[in-house]
C-alpha cells in the first residue's frame, strides 16, 4: 500500500490484448447492465497479469475507462485490495504467511530460510528479478501450516529445508509441485485416516 | 464419534474426483429437479427443523435467515451470494469444499437460490484460491453444459446462473456487507445496517449472504430431512460440522464431526493429540482467531458448539481449533492476531481504524513486558471502546482475543513486566 | 409520524428522518463529525453514538431511522462513554497543532474533544504522520489531522459532481487525496474547506492570516455572479480577510463558487482611492472639487443626444438610480446596463428574470439550456441543476456550449437551427418537453448578446409557451414559469428594472460606442462599467466612476474612486428577480466614497437638486421607480407577456458561452491574485496554454 505512484516508474500507457479484452467483456457479461463495475476486481487482476504482476497507473485508467467509472473509485479498489501490487515484482512472488496459526508451526523458520536463499528481506526483489519476498496475512491453508504463496500456488507443510528446496527447484527452472510438501493428502491427518475409512460414495443421498 | 454414513463431505480431502462424474457417483445432483418440484416453503421449513446454524462464524439460524427474503416477487432481482471469502485465521474448511466437493456446493447454490427466489447466484471466493476457483470455474462450466444450472436448471422450469467472483485480497470482504461492497466494485468497506441485505442488498435488491458449508449441506438436509440433521449433536446445535486443527498438534487436519463433540476427544482422536500430550496443552482458540482463547481447564471438558462454548465467554465462530501447547508465548501469539486485524481494518470508521493499531502497538509492548501494569486495564478498556461502537464486527472480532487474553493469562502478562522491571533495575544498579 | 422517547420527552417527528434529526427536533444535541445534512450518510466517525432500549450496543444516531416507539438515550452512562470513547480515538492520532492550526477557534474537533472528551491522553505511542496533499491554489491541506469522515469525498462526488477525491489504502494508512496529484477541478472546491470538521483542509490564501476572534463578522450579498449568494464578509480592521456562504436554502444553500470565496484579495489590489484627472494625456491626483469641476466644464453647454452612460455589471442599485437621475437631468436618452449587448427587453419583467427560481429547479423534470455554461456562469445553479440531476427523473437538453457540467444531458446542437426546429417541433427532444410536467427552459447571455439576440429571445419564448413551460398567473395557484433567463452581472436585473435601457430615440451600448468612435457622443459617463471596448471611445470626454484601475480607469480623463461591494450598502437584484441588501463590512480606500453619495453630489455640482439625501431617501426613490424593491428577499411574480422579436430570423451560428474564463470575469477577479493562479492552473492549463501565452 503505497500512497506515493510516482515511485514505481511507470509506463505511459496500457491497453488489453485483444486476447484479454475479450476476457473482459465476458466477465462484464456475468453482472447485470449497468452494474460493470462489480467486474473492477477481475479485470485489474486481468491487467496485473498482463502487465506482469503488477499494476501500473495507465492500468488502473485503462479499466477505469472500460468500466465508466472514475479513476479515483479504481484507484481507492487497488489500494484496497493486498492482492494489487502497485510496485513491480520479481517473477516469483514468494509471499510467507506469519499469521499464528502458521507462526505457531514455525513460519519464523521459514522466513528466515527464504530471506537467507534469497538473500532478500521482506519487501525487496533479487537483483535479478526473480524473487520478491513478501510478508502476508492468513491464506487460509491453516492445519497445512506453514505454508507460503508462490504467485497463484500454495506450498504447504514447509519447514526450513523443504521451503529452501522449493525456492532453489524455481531457481533452476523448474516448477515443485505445490501442496504439502511433506506428501500427505491435502488437509487429511497424516499417516491413517480417521474418518472416511468406509467404502467410497457412503454418504450424501 | 460421526458415522461415516452421516457424513455429508465424503471427498473432503479429494481422495476422489471432483469433477462432475465422479460426483454424481457420490450422490450429488441426484433428482434435484424432485427437491424444487417440493418447493419453496418445504425447503425452508426443511432447513428451520434442521436446526442449521450458519457455518461462518456467527452462528445465525439457516431457516430463519431465508424467511427474511420477501415472499412475493418484488419487482426487483433477488439474489443470493455465497461467502467464500475464507480467511479468518485458522480456518481452511471451505478451501476444501470448494476445491474438493464443488459440485455437492454448487447443488446447494441451486437449491437455496430456488428457497429465495433468487435467479442469480454469485460466489465470491478469495482471491488467493487461485486453484480452488479454478476447480470451482470447471464444475460451474459442467453444471452448465449438463443443464444443470442455468435455464431450466435441473429441467426444473427454475432458471439460475450461478457466477465464479473472486476477491483481491482482504479479510474485510468476509463481513457480508463490504463483501456486497466489494461485488459491487467498491472498496469492501461494510455498509451501515439497517437497511439488512434481505431488504437492500447487493445493486440495493433483496439479497441473502451464506457462507459455503451451510449451503453445502442443505442438499443434504433435503434429501434426508431435517430431522436427520437436527438428530446430530445437540439441540439448537445440530448437525455435522467441519473443524479445523491447527497449531500444536500431532496431525494437523480437517474434519467433519458431529456438532458438541467434546474439544478433547476432537484433538485426541483426528489430530493425533496435542504434541507432548494433553497435559503439555496450554490453551486452545476454539473456533478462529476472533474468539477468545481458552486456558487448559476449560478445554478439559468444553463440547464444541455453539452455545456451549458461548457458556465459556468464547464462541465456536468457524470451528477453527488453534491448539497452542505450553512451549507457546501465549502473548505473542495473540499479538500477532492483533497485527492482523490492524492490518485488515478497512479504515472507516474511527473505533476500529485508531483502536486496532492502537492495541496491537500496547500488545507488542507487552510481549516484552515494556509497560506498566495499569495498561493492561487501560488496554482491556479500550478493548472495550472498540468492541461493539464501530460499524461491523471486525472491530469486536480484534477486541476478543486481547480480552480472552487478560481474561485467563494475566499473571503472565504480569510476569513480564515486572521481570523487565527488575532486569532495569539490575541493571541500573551495576 | 413515528413518535419516539429522547431523554425521557415524547416527540414526534415525519417519517422518514433519523434518530439524529429527532433528537435535534426535541433539542437535544448530538455531537458529530461525519453527518451532515446535504450530504450521504456515512456513519464512519461514530460520534453520534447513542442508546436505544432493546439494543446490546449504542447504535450510530445519523444513520438509523426513527421509528414508533424508539426509547432513546443520549445522556446515559453507554452513550456518554461511547462518545468519550470515539473522542480519544480520534484524537490519539491528531497532532497536538492547534495553536499553529487555521483551523483553531472554529474547529469541530477542538469544541467536542472539550465538550465531550478526557482531559489527558493515556495514548504513548508514536502518533501518525501523513504526507500533505497538493490540491491546488486553493485548498491547503494538513492531511496529518484528517479524520477520514469523508465529507470532503461525498461533497465533491455528490455535490460538486467532480470524482477527484478519495480514500485510497486501507486501515489506519487510509488516505484521503486524489492519489495522483492533482488539483482540485471544480468551482466549487472551496466549499470543502467549510465542510471539513478540523484543520486538515484550510484555505490557502487566508492561511496564517487572521484568528476567527479577530475578525468582525458583516452579513451580505455577492456580486460575482447574477445569483445574490449570501455571503459574510470577515473582516480585521479595515480589510476583507475572507468570504464565508451564509445559509440560503433558496439561493445557495450552504454552498458559495470559489470565485464568490476567493476574489476577495483582488480588493486590496490596483484600487482607485483618489480622483484623478487628465492632464496633458496623463491622469493625475486630483480633489473631489477638481474632479467634478473637469466634468461640468465637459458636459457645459453639451446637448443631452450627446451625452452617454454606460452601467456596470456589479453596481448597485442605488447608485444605478441616481445616474438614472442624473442623465435625465442632462436630458439624455442614451443610457444602458447591457454591456454584453444582451437583446433583453426591459418592458416584461417575467421575459428576463429566472422565473423559475433556483430552488425550483427541484420542481423540474426537463431544463432546455440554450446558449449557456451554467457551470461557469452561475456555479450556483449548475450545483442545483446537479442536485436535480441526482434526484432521478430529469432530463437535460442543450443547445450552445457543449462542455462537462458534471451531470449528464442530450447535446442537441450548437446553435439557432437546433433551437428553432425544436421550437416547431422538429427535434427528437420535443417529445421529451411534450411528455414533461414542469419543463423549463433556462436562456444564456450567450444566446442573446448576438445581433439575432432579440430573435432568439422572441423564439425561447414561443417555445416556452407552446411546451407549456409558463402556466397559471403566479406561483401561489400552483402554477409553473419554466422560462428562465440566466444572468451572469449582478447589477443587470436591477438596471432593467429600474429601466437603465434607451430612452425614445437613445442609443444602446453599441449605438453609444458608434457614436463616440464617430464623434457624436462628446461625454461617456462609465459607471464601473469594463467590459466594453474602450478603444472605440474615440476622442469623447470619459468619466469612470468605480472601484478598480481596470480597463475603464485606464481610459478616462475623470475618475471618480468609488466603494465595491464590501465597502457600501447596497442593494442588488439576482436573475430570479430577488432584491437583497448587501452590507458595507469595511469603507472605502483613501478618498474613495459609497457610489451613490458621489453621484449625488456630482449632482449638486452641475446644478441639478436631487430629492435624496440618505440611504433611505434613495431607498424610496427606488420604490417609486419599481416597486419590486420595496420587498426584499422575495419573489415577487411577473406577469407574462411579449417580448423579444419571433419573427425576425435566428442566426445559425452556434451559441457561445459569455465567460470564458470563470475566475476573471470582472474587475475585481482580474486584480485578484489568486484568481489568477486558478486561471493558471484550471483554465489555462487544460486549454494547453501557459501564462505567457499572449
Amino acid at each position: 500500500m503505497t500512497s506515493n505512484p510516482a515511485k514505481a516508474v511507470q509506463p505511459k500507457s496500457f491497453a488489453f490484448t485483444a486476447e484479454n479484452l475479450a476476457r473482459a467483456q465476458k466477465i462484464i457479461a456475468r453482472y447485470p447492465q449497468g452494474r460493470q463495475a462489480s467486474a473492477v476486481l477481475p479485470l485489474l487482476d486481468l491487467a496485473q497479469r498482463q502487465a506482469g504482476g503488477w499494476l501500473p497507473l495507465a492500468a488502473m485508467d485503462h479499466v477505469a475507462g472500460i468500466l465508466e467509472m472514475a479513476s479515483i473509485r479504481v484507484y481507492e479498489v487497488a489500494t484496497f485490495y493486498s492482492m494489487f501490487n502497485l510496485e513491480p515484482v520479481g517473477r516469483y512472488l514468494v509471499q510467507v504467511c506469519t499469521t499464528t496459526p502458521c507462526w505457531l508451526c514455525g513460519s519464523e523458520a521459514v522466513a528466515k530460510a527464504c530471506e537467507d536463499t534469497l538473500g532478500i528481506r521482506f519487501g525487496e526483489t533479487t537483483p535479478d528479478g526473480l524473487f520478491t519476498l513478501k510478508e502476508v496475512e492468513c491464506l487460509g491453508a491453516c492445519v497445512n501450516a506453514p505454508m507460503v504463496q508462490i504467485n497463484d500456488d500454495y506450498y504447504e507443510d514447509l519447514d526450513a529445508d523443504r521451503v529452501r528446496a522449493v525456492l532453489q527447484a524455481l531457481k533452476a527452472g523448474t516448477k515443485p509441485k505445490p501442496g504439502s510438501q511433506t506428501g500427505r493428502q491435502t488437509s487429511a491427518p497424516a499417516g491413517a485416516p480417521t474418518t472416511l475409512t468406509a467404502a467410497k460414495g457412503a454418504g450424501g443421498s | 464419534m460421526l458415522r461415516d454414513s452421516d457424513r455429508v463431505f465424503t471427498n473432503l480431502y479429494g481422495q476422489a474426483d471432483w469433477r462432475l462424474n465422479a460426483a454424481r457417483a457420490r450422490g450429488d445432483w441426484d433428482g434435484t429437479k424432485d427437491l424444487i418440484a417440493k418447493g419453496r416453503d418445504w425447503m425452508v421449513e426443511q432447513v428451520k427443523a434442521s436446526g442449521l446454524r450458519g457455518r461462518g462464524g456467527a452462528g445465525f439460524p439457516t431457516g430463519l435467515k431465508w424467511s427474511f427474503m420477501p415472499k412475493q416477487p418484488t419487482g426487483r432481482p433477488h439474489y443470493l451470494v455465497v461467502n467464500a471469502d475464507e480467511g479468518e485465521p485458522g480456518t481452511c474448511k471451505d478451501r476444501d469444499i470448494l476445491r474438493h466437493d464443488p459440485h455437492k456446493f454448487l447443488e446447494g447454490c441451486l437449491l437455496a437460490s430456488f428457497a429465495m427466489g433468487a435467479g442469480t447466484c454469485y460466489i465470491y471466493i478469495r482471491g488467493e484460491f487461485y486453484a480452488e476457483a479454478s476447480n470451482m470455474q470447471v464444475a460451474i462450466d459442467e453444471a452448465y453444459a449438463a443443464g444443470l444450472i442455468g435455464k431450466n436448471a435441473c429441467g426444473s422450469g427454475f432458471d439460475c446462473d450461478i457466477h465464479l467472483h473472486r476477491g483481491a485480497g482482504a479479510y474485510i470482504c468476509g463481513e457480508e456487507m463490504a463483501l456486497i461492497e466489494s461485488l459491487e466494485g467498491k472498496k469492501g468497506q461494510p455498509r451501515l445496517k439497517p437497511p439488512f441485505p434481505a431488504a437492500m442488498g447487493l445493486y440495493g435488491c433483496p439479497t441473502t449472504v451464506n457462507n459455503v458449508e451451510t449451503i453445502a449441506v442443505v442438499p443434504a438436509i433435503l434429501r434426508r430431512g431435517g430431522a436427520w440433521f437436527a438428530g446430530i449433536g445437540r439441540p439448537k446445535n445440530s448437525g455435522t460440522k467441519i473443524f479445523c486443527i491447527s497449531g500444536h498438534v500431532n496431525k494437523p487436519c480437517n474434519v467433519e464431526e458431529e456438532m458438541g463433540i467434546p474439544m478433547r476427544e476432537l484433538i485426541d482422536r483426528h489430530a493425533g493429540g496435542v504434541r507432548g500430550g494433553w497435559d503439555n496443552l496450554q490453551a486452545v482458540i476454539p473456533g478462529g482467531s476472533s474468539v477468545p482463547v481458552l486456558p487448559k481447564s476449560i478445554c478439559d471438558t468444553v463440547l464444541m458448539d455453539f452455545d456451549a462454548l458461548r457458556d465459556v465467554q468464547s464462541g465456536l465462530g468457524t470451528a477453527a481449533v488453534i491448539v497452542m501447547d505450553k512451549s507457546n508465548d501465549i502473548v505473542r501469539a495473540i499479538a500477532r492476531l492483533s497485527k492482523f486485524y490492524k492490518h485488515e481494518s478497512c479504515g472507516q470508521c474511527t473505533p476500529c481504524r485508531e483502536g486496532t493499531g492502537w492495541m496491537w502497538r500496547v500488545m507488542e509492548r507487552l510481549v516484552r513486558g515494556d509497560a506498566r501494569i495499569d495498561e493492561i486495564d487501560a488496554l482491556e478498556e479500550v478493548t472495550r471502546q472498540v468492541e461493539g461502537h464501530t460499524i461491523c464486527a471486525l472491530g469486536d472480532a480484534a477486541a476478543w482475543p486481547i480480552q480472552g487474553l487478560i481474561r485467563h493469562f494475566r499473571p503472565e502478562l504480569e510476569r513480564r513486566i515486572h521481570a523487565r522491571a527488575a532486569a532495569g533495575a539490575a541493571h541500573a544498579a551495576e | 409520524m413515528p413518535k419516539l422517547v429522547i431523554d425521557g420527552r415524547e416527540i414526534e417527528v415525519p417519517a422518514g428522518v433519523t434518530v439524529l434529526q429527532a433528537c435535534e427536533a426535541a433539542g437535544v444535541e448530538v455531537p458529530r463529525f461525519c453527518y451532515h445534512e446535504r450530504l450521504s450518510i456515512a456513519g464512519n466517525c461514530r460520534m453520534c453514538l447513542v442508546e436505544m432500549e432493546k439494543s446490546p450496543k449504542p447504535i450510530a444516531s445519523c444513520a438509523m431511522p426513527a421509528a414508533d416507539g424508539m426509547v432513546i438515550r443520549t445522556d446515559s452512562p453507554m452513550a456518554k462513554k461511547a462518545r468519550k470513547g470515539v473522542m480519544e480515538f480520534l484524537l490519539i492520532n491528531h497532532p497536538l497543532d492547534c495553536p499553529i492550526c487555521d483551523q483553531g477557534g472554529e474547529c469541530d474537533l477542538q469544541d467536542q474533544a472539550m465538550a465531550y472528551g478526557f482531559d489527558r491522553s493515556r495514548y504513548i505511542e508514536n502518533k501518525r504522520a501523513v504526507e500533505d496533499k497538493e490540491f491546488g491554489p486553493l485548498v491547503k491541506t494538513s492531511m496529518t489531522r484528517c479524520i477520514h469522515c469523508t465529507r470532503c469525498i461525498r461533497f465533491a462526488t455528490e455535490v460538486a459532481g467532480v470524482e477527484d477525491l478519495g480514500a485510497t489504502g486501507r486501515g489506519e494508512h487510509m488516505e484521503v487525496g486524489t492519489y495522483v496529484e492533482k488539483a482540485l477541478a471544480s468551482e466549487m472546491s472551496g466549499n470543502i474547506i467549510d465542510l471539513c470538521p478540523v484543520g486538515a483542509l484550510t484555505s490557502k490564501p487566508y492561511a496564517f492570516t487572521a484568528r476567527p476572534w479577530e475578525l468582525r463578522k458583516t452579513e451580505s450579498v455577492d456580486v460575482m455572479d447574477a445569483i445574490g449568494s449570501n455571503i459574510r464578509v470577515d473582516a480585521r480592521g479595515n480589510e476583507v480577510m475572507r468570504v464565508l456562504p451564509r445559509l440560503n436554502e433558496d439561493i445557495n444553500e450552504e454552498w458559495i463558487s470559489d470565485k464568490t470565496r476567493f476574489a476577495c484579495d483582488g480588493l486590496k489590489r490596483q484600487r482607485l482611492d483618489r480622483p484623478y484627472v487628465r492632464r496633458r494625456g496623463k491622469l493625475v491626483e486630483a480633489t473631489w472639487p477638481e474632479a467634478f469641476g473637469a466634468i461640468a466644464e465637459a458636459v457645459k453647454d453639451l446637448s443631452g443626444e450627446k451625452i452617454a452612460a454606460i452601467v456596470g455589471d456589479q453596481c448597485d442599485a442605488e447608485s444605478m438610480v441616481v445616474l438614472k437621475d442624473l442623465v435625465a437631468q442632462l436630458g439624455s436618452p442614451n443610457v444602458d446596463c447591457r454591456q454584453d449587448r444582451a437583446k433583453l427587453d426591459a418592458s416584461c419583467r417575467a421575459g428576463y428574470l429566472f422565473n423559475t427560481t433556483i430552488a425550483g429547479i427541484e420542481s423540474a423534470d426537463v431544463a432546455l439550456l440554450i446558449g449557456t455554461d451554467p457551470r461557469r456562469e452561475a456555479a450556483i445553479v449548475n450545483t442545483r441543476l446537479r442536485k436535480r440531476h441526482r434526484m432521478g427523473g430529469f432530463a437535460v437538453g442543450v443547445i450552445g456550449p457543449h462542455n462537462d457540467l458534471t451531470y449528464k444531458y442530450d447535446y442537441l446542437g450548437g446553435g439557432g437551427q437546433t433551437l428553432v426546429e425544436l421550437a416547431n417541433g422538429r427535434h427528437g427532444f420535443a417529445e421529451k418537453l411534450k411528455a414533461a410536467k414542469r419543463p423549463m427552459l433556462i436562456l444564456g447571455q450567450g444566446a442573446l448578446a448576438r445581433p439575432d439576440g432579440a430573435a432568439v429571445l422572441g423564439v425561447a419564448r414561443k417555445l416556452a409557451e407552446s411546451f407549456g413551460m409558463v402556466r397559471g398567473a403566479d406561483h401561489a395557484s400552483g402554477a409553473w414559469n419554466g422560462f428562465n433567463v440566466l444572468h451572469t452581472a449582478a447589477a443587470r436585473v436591477g438596471g432593467l428594472d429600474l429601466g437603465l435601457v434607451p430612452g425614445p430615440k437613445g442609443r444602446d451600448v453599441a449605438g453609444i460606442l458608434d457614436g463616440a468612435e464617430a464623434g457624436d457622443i462628446k461625454v461617456v459617463f462609465l459607471l464601473a462599467a469594463d467590459e466594453i471596448n474602450t478603444k472605440r471611445l474615440g476622442k469623447a470626454f470619459v468619466i469612470y466612476q468605480g472601484h478598480h484601475g481596470d480597463s475603464g480607469a485606464q481610459r478616462a480623463d475623470v475618475i471618480l474612486p468609488g466603494a465595491a461591494y464590501t465597502e457600501k450598502n447596497g442593494t442588488y437584484v439576482n436573475t430570479e428577480g430577488r432584491v437583497q441588501h448587501g452590507y458595507a463590512a469595511i469603507s472605502p480606500p483613501g478618498d474613495a466614497r459609497e457610489d451613490w453619495k458621489i453621484l449625488r453630489a456630482l449632482s449638486e455640482r452641475l446644478g441639478f437638486k436631487p430629492a435624496y439625501d440618505s440611504l433611505k431617501q434613495v431607498r424610496a426613490r427606488l420604490n417609486e421607480v419599481s416597486p419590486t424593491f420595496g420587498r426584499p428577499d422575495a419573489i415577487v411574480p411577473s406577469a407574462w407577456g411579449q417580448f423579444g422579436q419571433a419573427q425576425s430570423q435566428v442566426q445559425p451560428q452556434p451559441f457561445l458561452s459569455t465567460v470564458v474564463n470563470f475566475y476573471m470575469t470582472d474587475p475585481i477577479g482580474r486584480a485578484s491574485v489568486t484568481m489568477a493562479k486558478c486561471t493558471q492552473a484550471f483554465v489555462l492549463k487544460s486549454a494547453g496554454k501557459t501564462g505567457t501565452d499572449g
